[in-house]
């Protein structure tokens, strides 16, 4: 089993098409990996999935960056 | 032509709906074909054969839609949504009720709303889709005792175009077909003498058969239609010409 952060980087390689390398914890989604609005909400359902939880839309719009997705991930799964 | 290809076709028992189930089965898409009645759902069931099936769905209905996706979980996600469904609720404008005036919106408007959302997040994924969205002639025109049936398929035409843009992106194509009169149960209803009145307009001489808007459906959710998005199609016989 890998690491959320793992996962969580195939995500956003997979679902914005940039290389494995540009994906570094502190990317931003917007302006360091090319994303648009609506490759963000597409990325938020993704994480929904891999991780089966649902991230609500206020949550979701503060998930900019790959380590803000990693931190929420993380939170989020230890509660559960 | 559509070998594969999942569809939903909504208010698929009887008229243009049916006729638009049934050519795209024709065309190789496997059609799952809603009404809201499990007697509707039955009837599209056995028009449709082995090429696919009929559903029970209020698109005016949350919950219905809900039941909806879950119910459809197994078959995969559609790639072709055709938002047909839709009811009348005639009245002068001077005597129409709010009841009257909402449940038109919900179902002709609103339920576009909600059932593409709920099958775009499939789309979305499969980076294919093709909705194609019902409208009317009066959408365009306007039609007395029609206020409320006028205002949803004229919002047809600003929410297909506005979704075009957002989705074009991802190769999924939102457009309209715009039906004038056409022989259904629901044009059946019309006083003759309005019926009259409005033949004498029709370049074509005669009104419209169901198949004549399944050919534009078709088309539409066709490879050949890859390049169309946000449009309308206007199939009247020439009542009215934009």
């Amino acid at each position: 089993m890998s690491s959320i952060e793992e996962r969580v980087k195939k995500i956003v390689v997979e679902q914005l098409g940039v290389k494995e390398e540009e994906v570094k914890s502190e990317a931003s989604f917007v302006d360091d990996l090319g994303a648009d609005s609506l490759d963000t909400v597409e990325l938020v359902m993704a994480l929904e999935e891999e991780f089966e939880c649902e991230i609500p839309d206020e949550e979701a719009e503060k998930i900019t960056t790959v380590q803000q997705a990693i931190d929420y991930i993380n939170e989020h799964l230890s509660d559960s | 032509m559509l070998d594969g290809k999942l569809a939903v076709v909504t208010g698929a028992s009887r008229g243009i709906g049916r006729a638009i189930a049934t050519s795209l089965a024709e065309a190789g898409a496997r059609v799952i074909g809603t009404a809201t009645s499990e007697k509707g759902a039955n009837a599209i069931g056995e028009a449709l054969g082995d090429r696919g099936r009929g559903a029970v769905l209020d698109v005016s209905s949350k919950e219905s839609i809900e039941a909806f996706l879950a119910d459809l979980k197994e078959e995969g996600a559609p790639v072709i949504l055709v938002n047909n469904a839709a009811v009348t609720r005639d009245n002068l404008m001077m005597r129409m009720k709010d009841d009257e005036w909402d449940q038109v919106i919900e179902t002709n408007l609103s339920g576009i709303f909600r059932l593409s959302k709920a099958l775009l997040r499939g789309m979305m994924k499969a980076k294919e889709g093709r909705i194609v969205n019902v409208g009317s002639v009066v959408g365009f025109t306007g039609n007395p005792g029609q206020v409320n049936y006028c205002a949803a398929k004229a919002g047809v035409v600003g929410f297909s175009k506005a979704m075009a843009r957002e989705v074009g992106s991802r190769n999924i194509t939102v457009n309209t077909v715009a039906p004038g009169f056409i022989e259904t149960d629901m044009t059946r209803g019309l006083p003759e003498a309005q019926r009259e009145v409005m033949l004498n307009d029709v370049a074509l001489g005669r009104l419209g058969q169901p198949e004549d808007i399944a050919g534009a459906v078709r088309f539409l959710v066709s490879p050949d239609a890859a390049y169309v998005t946000g449009e309308t199609i206007h199939v009247n016989g020439g009542l009215h010409m934009d």
